[in-house]
């Protein structure tokens, strides 16, 4: 087998997993935190691409473009957790679910009125288009380069953010118990919309920064957010790192998979077979892996400690 | 009749060790009271022994058989039942349903889909009959989350008598009782003694010397003393852990 | 139907309405100048099946698949692959559909019951879109452009022919009301006290010794069996099939339905699913951009009219 191309697809396994890390951690935090199950995350997914995108294509710069959709996404997420969600804490999962479904439904219409049905088109600047060599014959994309350099880099922010400042503090004792936190003076409220924010901002970034491979369109979020869930749920819910190991495994087995399952399939299968059989196997595959992880522990391969 | 035996027992939690090396042995027929301050892990014996729980280390024999990789639906049809020291009921069914569940187990397996419940007097009948013998007979047609809460601990005693058990785990059925409650469980208890064997997890001191056959004082999860009431009344040590401070309170 | 005796509670007047309409609707929408209303109505009744599968797992037994409506593709799958490969026996695509959607249902129920709550959600999901993938990664049946079904299920004799508008809506219709009728005898069997017991007390189920899991799968298998026959007469009545009616916005859909004419009520999945389908197609007609609109009646359903629309009108008939 070729080396080249196992590398290469290992490492737009792991760009993948990257991005869903940024979904992931999002949804874990809110949920961890607010226990809230909010389906409307791609949707924010998808804003982030569209209000990020936009801001590049006035501005004319891609990199402003991302820097301008932090503060951008910020308030956007901020807005959506004070006027639509707060009312949702109360209530159970399910009513959650419904809701932020009929959200999500809401928030592709919106976008199809203020952008238009074909979604937006955003390039790269030409500094990051392009490839570079990195090593054993290989030659990669840049930007691909730079997407895992930016998600680690945000890896590494929040695990600081969490583990390390005071805010951090706030977030995990909100999350092992609020009623206490609460009860020592935490303003909850507050606290809630600052992680709901740095959720939407990390949603936006992971919709934008993918932007200029798949282009912006009308219910991107929807397919990357089952994606989130599956990884949550495997790296166990609240779990930041849990989410980092599971959104990583994930996205390697899912590329690595597409690209060699057929031919795994071979050793074992004739042609014909292998051929029909492996395509339709590798979009199951990390499901099937879901399964297993489930299986054996059906709480994650990181649970929650204790419940609030 | 079965009698019950727990041997060498261990539970942990984290660092927590709620169940230290605990031994303790129920006779056929007899009314056996566990008793002991506020975290020594009374609930979670209790757990332990009906099966909600599993142990880290140690065995238990219920009438002669090792039960403890036994699940706890297996070990109620073995016979064993308990009851639950914060009620759990079901809320939103009538007294009667809630009654009629357990009875239904009786039958073997519930795989039954087209005779309505309602209309059925095998089970509608014995449950009426174990309402009126805790006392709930004309409350049997009230939604069990509006009964008052003496009548839902009634409730939940009822609950775990119609499995038709042959030993009754008790976790402190008197809990939020006042005195004039307490003392009409403590008459039910006594008449259920000889029917039953009991092992009775309670705070109440008046219940448990004026029913006990023998006492188990557990603290921090350890037994301290097992002996007749008198024994452990007398008990340096336990009036030192337990009884000295009831005294002095 | 004793359930309906009472027609002066406004609950049940309504489910009295709208299962009248449909009775009559090949009779009545014709002389109204409206034929079309006629598929529409088959088209919900289907749902509405679809629905009181799904209230029985949920509503009844407090397990929220968000997968449902994969069911509805593998009964409507059963009727078009068999179709394109030449076999139109109704009684072998029956027969495929059932047996696909329990063996589904067995695996998917086997592995998801494990979890509980929001795990149980996800995983119902995630397991749905494998089997949506599956459908769309399938070439030769069409993939996302679906497959055209020549000619509806062949169950044998001349008298009893689907092709006949007439027959197939009835058949519906007869579907409809045996799965009323077996949804009302399940939940007040022997079967349905332990469900309703385990989702209100999981805990106390076992501790009077009964094993609940085994009682839930079962469960979830009638569930998943009653959906795939919704889905043979989907693919029956819009001679078509694709993976798009097995996708999670569809399970979405059907968790609304249910929760719209009201969780845990014989009727509510019915009635929910008349509402929301007749609601989402008038509103489809104004704007494109219907979903504008929709989404946050959605959200405004679940916040104020919680116990759906059986609640709203039985707690009108409790003050008024």
């Amino acid at each position: 087998m070729d080396h080249v191309l196992l590398i290469e697809q290992f490492l737009n396994g792991f760009q993948l997993g990257i991005i869903l890390f940024l979904m992931a951690a999002g949804l874990t935090l809110v949920f961890g935190i607010m226990d809230l199950v909010n389906l409307a995350h791609g949707s924010l997914f998808m804003i982030g691409a569209f209000v990020g995108g936009t801001l590049a294509l006035l501005t004319g710069s891609f990199i402003l473009g991302v820097i301008l959709m932090i503060p951008a996404m910020l308030v956007i997420g901020i807005v959506i957790e004070m006027t639509a969600l707060r009312t949702l804490y109360a209530r159970d999962h399910l009513d959650q679910v419904l809701a932020t479904f009929g959200l999500i439904l809401f928030f592709n219409e919106a976008t199809r009125l203020i952008w238009g049905p074909e979604g937006l088109v955003v390039p790269l600047p030409a500094f990051l288009d392009g490839s570079v060599e990195i090593g054993l014959g290989i030659t990669y994309p840049v930007y691909r380069i730079v997407i895992i350099a930016v998600g680690l880099a945000v890896a590494l922010g929040l695990y600081i953010l969490v583990g390390r400042t005071r805010i951090g503090m706030l977030i995990r004792a909100g999350a092992s118990n609020r009623t206490m936190a609460g009860a020592l003076g935490v303003n909850i409220p507050k606290l809630f919309s600052i992680v709901f924010g740095i959720g939407a901002v990390l949603a936006g970034l992971a919709g934008l920064i993918i932007t200029p491979i798949t282009q912006a369109q009308i219910g991107m979020g929807e397919d990357v957010l089952i994606l989130a869930f599956v990884v949550i749920v495997i790296g166990g819910i609240g779990s930041i790192r849990g989410a980092f190991i599971a959104a990583i495994v994930t996205g390697v087995i899912d590329t690595m998979g597409r690209s060699f399952l057929d031919v795994l399939l071979l050793l074992f299968l004739p042609a014909n077979a292998a051929e029909s059989a492996g395509p339709a196997l590798s979009s199951m595959l990390i499901y099937i892996l879901m399964a297993a992880i489930l299986f054996f522990r059906p709480q994650g391969l990181f649970p929650p400690k204790g419940a609030q | 009749m079965a009698g019950l035996e727990a041997r060498s027992l261990i539970k942990a939690f984290g660092g927590l060790t709620a169940t230290d090396n605990l031994s303790l042995e129920v006779a056929p027929g007899e009314l056996h009271a566990v008793i002991g301050p506020n975290g020594a892990g009374k609930t979670t014996l209790v757990n332990l022994l009906s099966g909600l729980l599993k142990p880290d280390a140690g065995a238990i024999t219920f009438a002669g058989r090792d039960i403890t990789r036994l699940s706890a639906p297996a070990r109620v049809k073995a016979g064993l039942a308990r009851s639950f020291q914060i009620t759990s009921i079901f809320r939103d069914f009538t007294a009667l349903e809630n009654v009629m569940l357990p009875v239904q187990t009786r039958h073997g397996h519930s795989f039954r889909f087209w005779t309505p419940v309602s209309r059925d007097t095998r089970l509608t009948a014995p449950a009426r009959e174990l309402l009126e013998r805790v006392g709930l007979g004309d409350r049997a047609d009230v939604r069990a989350g509006d009964l008052a809460y003496g009548e839902q601990r009634q409730l939940e005693i009822a609950i775990s008598l119609a499995t038709g058990p042959s030993f009754l785990l008790l976790d402190e059925p008197m809990a939020g009782m006042g005195p004039e409650e307490s003392q009409g469980l403590v008459e039910f208890l006594r008449a259920l003694k000889g029917r039953y064997t009991m092992l009775l997890v309670e705070h109440d001191m008046d219940a448990v010397f004026a029913l006990a056959d023998r006492i188990t004082v557990l603290v921090y999860g350890r037994v301290i003393a097992t002996g007749t009431p008198d024994e452990i009344r007398n008990d340096p040590e336990v009036r030192a852990a337990y009884l000295g401070e009831e005294e002095a309170a | 139907m004793s359930a309906l005796a009472n027609l002066r509670n406004p609950a049940n007047a309504f489910t009295a309405l709208v299962l009248l309409v449909f009775a009559t609707g090949p009779f009545v929408m014709p002389l109204l100048g409206e034929p079309f209303y006629v598929i529409v109505f088959a088209r919900i009744m289907v749902w509405a099946i679809a629905a009181v599968s799904l209230n029985l797992i949920m509503g009844y037994g407090g397990m929220i698949s968000f997968g449902h409506a994969v069911y509805l593709g593998l009964g409507g799958y059963a009727v078009g692959i068999l179709a394109f490969h030449g076999v139109t026996s109704g009684w072998a695509q029956l027969a495929v559909a059932v047996g696909a959607s329990a063996a589904v249902a067995l695996v998917f129920g086997a592995i998801s019951l494990r979890t509980r709550g929001v795990y149980f959600i996800m995983i119902t999901l995630a397991l749905a879109q494998m089997i949506y993938f599956l459908g769309v990664s399938a070439e030769q049946y069409g993939s996302d452009d679906g497959l055209n079904i020549l000619s509806r299920s062949d169950f044998g004799p001349a008298f009893y022919d689907l092709n006949d508008q007439a027959t197939l809506y009835y058949t519906v219709f007869a579907v409809l009301l045996a799965s009323v009728v077996v949804s009302g005898r399940l939940v007040g069997s022997r079967f349905g006290a332990v469900l309703r017991a385990a989702k209100s007390n999981d805990t106390r189920v076992q501790a009077v010794g009964v094993a609940t899991y085994r009682y839930r799968l079962t469960a979830f298998v009638i569930a998943g069996v009653m959906c795939g026959i919704a889905g043979f007469l989907q693919a029956n009545l819009e001679s078509f099939v694709s993976p798009d009616m097995m996708s999670w916005p569809r399970s979405g859909e059907l968790i609304f339905m249910v929760v719209l004419g009201g969780m845990s009520t014989l009727f509510g999945p019915v009635t929910g699913a008349f509402v929301f389908l007749m609601v989402s197609d008038t509103l489809s007609e104004w704007t494109i951009h219907w979903h504008i609109i929709f989404g946050p009646l959605l959200v405004l359903v679940v916040l104020f009219a919680r116990g759906g629309i059986a609640g709203l009108l039985n707690r009108k008939s409790a003050n008024g």
